[in-house]
């Protein structure tokens, strides 16, 4: 019974799901607020009424998505203080400040300009309502900025000092935590993987329309429009993950090497990064597996000599700096979520690519693959997504701030395990249902397509249009 | 000045606009049976706060977050202590918000009938909880010699905390109907006249009762004051709604509220968790908070971001000033599009 009710364990587990959960309205908050923003704006700057007819569509989605996010990212902030309170006394100090001012700065803007937005049709001039759409999408990218900066400090604490009576950790410099080279990198990484999960989103819906021959003529230019955004964020993600691997092998070597279970030191074409390995999980025993020479060495350190410190060197090394110890994450897991996560990335560009070539000058496919191809998009840019906090997560482990905090010295010392297991149950239990709510919801709008627009502008009440609830 | 004191004021006034803005979307979401006799007349009360909930609730993350970085001690005690009324709290949230944007997303009686019941659930439990623990802030709680709560959830719910849960409850519940009054036309606005005029005396009745035990508590000079200046402009509040000033009443009741978390943080300070088995233990503005280097880089950055804040929520609030009634509710157009 005892080890089903250890704080520590179920206050991890709390923590990953509620955040995994998070992260899967995120990404499309994100997105799908520029997205929608700019059909807006084509149709405000071209009277196009396709375009007005997507905002509102694509738009609907974005909301039953976005109160999603809305009321599980309170939960976020509540469970440093609640499960972690023995790490928000040690990092309150610096961790403190880029919540705040993500809150201030960003979180006010987004949720009230986003009211703005649903309510303001026909209260606001056009320019004016168009304006609050964009403000809502900007407010989400910053307040995505402070929260990977706040991570950040997390894979690669700077600026601050330790001060020993306290026992915590203090802020020097506000905006050198803010420029830390790790949240420098991660930040266009993860807001162009947002940008591939809205496309994504954006394409499976296209796809599903026109493989059904419904709502062609609004739904061409949608699918157009997703694949070049997926082809474009799709190059980004994969050039800023290439950045951000590269800080990371300086910040967090054993990351590095766990993502790809490098048990020794290897250099030039020793240091081969492998496609697909069939094996023990843990790595040690390989029976068959796919290799590119150089290719570990050239993402570790951008030269094909270069030498990628193995699991074991940078354990013996660690146990000198910090004391006996396990210092490598569970090696299974970062190693396949990074496979998973890049895998995906991909495929997706792939993907996109080869539905640009078959759709080029007005044409429409008629190979049912492509079009199940594509509206798995979503699903399968989702995962990736997933995988990829897994990867990034998981692999900071042991360590709740790299060098400097255990997890196991974080969590809260006078929350019982009961406790936890009565909270996890009940997020467990509401996450769920409501994901069920959601998702049949998103479908039923995603079926219904995009409702006509009446051109008679002046047919309706002009009373009937100030409600939406 | 001590930047540790300009903090405890300005998480003081975060916790004020948070319980002034949420506090009518509480007594709005509260009133459903009340007041909403019907699907349409329903549809009224929630369009009242449509707009605007959302950036209501923003005040608590923010409030949460100021908290946090100005006093991560008094942030960690506060949350892990108050570990399952805050559960609660998340999940009441979480239901309330959800429940605003999908029940119009199906036509069927049955589905809005269920997030009916869950608005109400979601706008109840935080109104009550959330007395209930600044009430035991106030009152203190046992702490260890690190600042952990060492009490069960029992000596949370001591006399006083629930008076004090009922306080905000009432005073909530109030706050929103005097809210809906101002903001609606015809029947439902004649009704919430009533309405709000006979829960004002029973929140009256527990306000004064709650503050005077303050008072007897912590009867510095400064909390007889105040305690006193809230129960005149609850009283006045009642009376204006009496007398049909709608916009009166409701200031009167947002400053009620104000005095009320302004009574109880008076007689917090210094203290912003004091320890009830041994003062020693008690977390102050002193050993709770950040650094001065931290406080004072939030404190520019407040300055600027706060006159912003205000400026664009009032414009917002003023954009959305009309008065709605059953004539803006438009036929359920769900009802045919599933066609």
């Amino acid at each position: 019974m005892e080890q089903f009710l250890d704080p520590l364990v179920l206050s991890r587990w709390q923590f990953g799901l509620t955040t995994l959960y998070h992260f899967l309205f995120v990404p499309l908050t994100i997105g799908l607020a520029t997205i929608v923003a700019i059909f807006q704006t084509v149709w405000v700057r071209t009277g196009k009424l396709e375009y007005l007819q997507l905002t509102h569509f694509y738009g609907k989605i974005f909301l039953i998505n976005f109160a999603m996010g809305v009321v599980t990212g309170i939960v976020q902030e509540f469970q440093f203080g609640m499960n972690w309170s023995d790490y928000s006394r040690f990092v309150g100090d610096v961790f403190g400040a880029p919540l705040a001012l993500e809150a201030l700065l960003a979180f006010f803007l987004e949720a009230t300009f986003i009211g703005l937005w649903i309510f303001g049709w026909d209260r606001l001039p056009r320019g004016l309502h168009l304006a609050t759409i964009w403000v809502t999408a900007v407010a989400t990218v910053v307040s995505a900025y402070f929260i990977i900066a706040a991570n950040a400090f997390m894979q690669n604490p700077i600026a601050y000092t330790i001060n020993e009576e306290k026992g915590r950790a203090e802020l020097t410099s506000l905006g050198e935590l803010l420029a830390n080279p790790i949240a420098l990198a991660a930040f266009p990484h993860t807001i162009f993987a947002c940008f591939m999960v809205s496309a994504g989103l954006v394409i499976s819906v296209a796809a599903w329309h026109l493989a059904r021959g419904k709502n062609i003529e609004t739904m061409r230019p949608a699918l157009k429009f997703g694949l070049w955004t997926m082809v474009i964020s799709g190059a980004g993600t994969a050039l800023m993950g290439d950045q951000l691997s590269l800080a990371m092998v300086e910040a967090q070597p054993m990351k590095m090497a766990a993502a790809e279970a490098l048990y020794t030191t290897a250099s030039g074409a020793d240091a081969s990064f492998s496609i697909f390995t069939l094996g023990t999980p843990d790595g040690v025993h390989e029976l068959f597996s796919v290799r590119v020479p150089y290719l570990l060495a050239l993402l570790s350190t951008h030269s094909l000599d270069g030498t990628v410190e193995g699991i074991n060197d940078i354990q013996a090394a660690y146990q000198g700096v910090f004391g006996p110890g396990d210092y490598a994450p569970i090696i299974w897991i970062t190693y396949w979520s990074f496979r998973w996560m890049i895998g995906l990335g991909v495929v997706h560009i792939v993907v996109a690519v080869v539905g640009l070539w078959l759709t080029r000058k007005g044409r429409m496919p008629k190979n049912p693959w492509v079009w199940r191809a594509a509206i798995w998009s979503f699903p399968a840019s989702l995962l990736a997504m997933s995988v990829g906090w897994i990867f990034t997560e998981m692999g900071r482990q042991p360590w709740l701030v790299f060098g400097l905090l255990k997890t196991e010295d974080g969590v809260s010392p006078g929350v019982s395990g009961l406790t936890v297991l009565i909270s996890l149950v009940a997020f467990t239990l509401v996450y769920g249902s409501l994901a069920v709510v959601e998702f049949r919801l998103i479908l039923k709008a995603v079926h219904a397509g995009p409702e006509p627009i009446s051109t008679d502008d002046d047919s309706r009440e002009p009373a009937a249009r100030v409600t939406v609830y | 000045m001590d930047l540790t004191v300009v903090w405890f004021w300005v998480i003081a006034a975060f916790f004020i606009g948070y319980f002034v803005l949420d506090g009518f979307d509480f007594g709005v979401g509260m009133s459903l049976p009340f007041l909403g006799r019907d699907d349409t007349d329903r549809r009224v009360l929630i369009n009242t706060i449509g707009p605007v909930w959302d950036l209501n609730e923003t005040w608590v993350i923010v409030a949460g977050a100021m908290l946090f970085a100005a006093f991560p001690e008094w942030y960690a005690t506060l949350f892990s202590g108050f570990y399952l009324p805050l559960l609660l709290i998340l999940v009441a949230l979480i239901l309330r918000g959800v429940s605003f944007e999908y029940r119009h997303q199906r036509p069927e009686k049955s589905w809005k009938r269920r997030f009916d019941a869950m608005i109400v659930f979601g706008s109840a439990v935080p109104a009550l909880l959330w007395g209930v623990a600044f009430a035991n802030i106030v009152h203190g709680v046992p702490l260890d010699e690190n600042h952990d709560f060492i009490g069960s959830i029992l000596d949370l719910l001591n006399p006083y905390a629930l008076l004090g849960g009922l306080t905000t409850l009432l005073l909530f519940f109030t706050h929103g109907i005097v809210f809906i009054a101002l903001k609606t036309d015809g029947t439902i606005r004649a009704r919430a006249r009533t309405l709000a005029t006979r829960s004002g005396i029973i929140t009256a009745l527990l306000a004064v009762a709650f503050l005077g035990w303050t008072v007897i508590e912590h009867g510095t000079g400064a909390v007889v004051i105040l305690a006193i200046v809230t129960a005149v402009l609850l009283v006045s509040a009642i009376l204006t709604n009496v007398l049909g000033r709608e916009g009166l009443a409701f200031t009167g009741m947002a400053a009620t509220i104000a005095g009320a978390v302004l009574t109880l943080f008076t007689a917090l300070f210094p203290a912003v968790m004091p320890a009830r088995n041994d003062p020693a233990n008690s977390l102050t503005i002193a050993n709770a908070s950040s650094t001065p280097y931290t406080l004072e880089v939030m404190s520019w950055i407040a300055l600027f971001a706060v006159p912003l804040i205000l400026l664009y929520q009032g414009w917002t609030y003023w954009v959305f000033r009309k008065r709605v009634s059953r004539d803006h509710i438009p036929e359920d157009v769900d009802a045919h599009a599933a066609a």
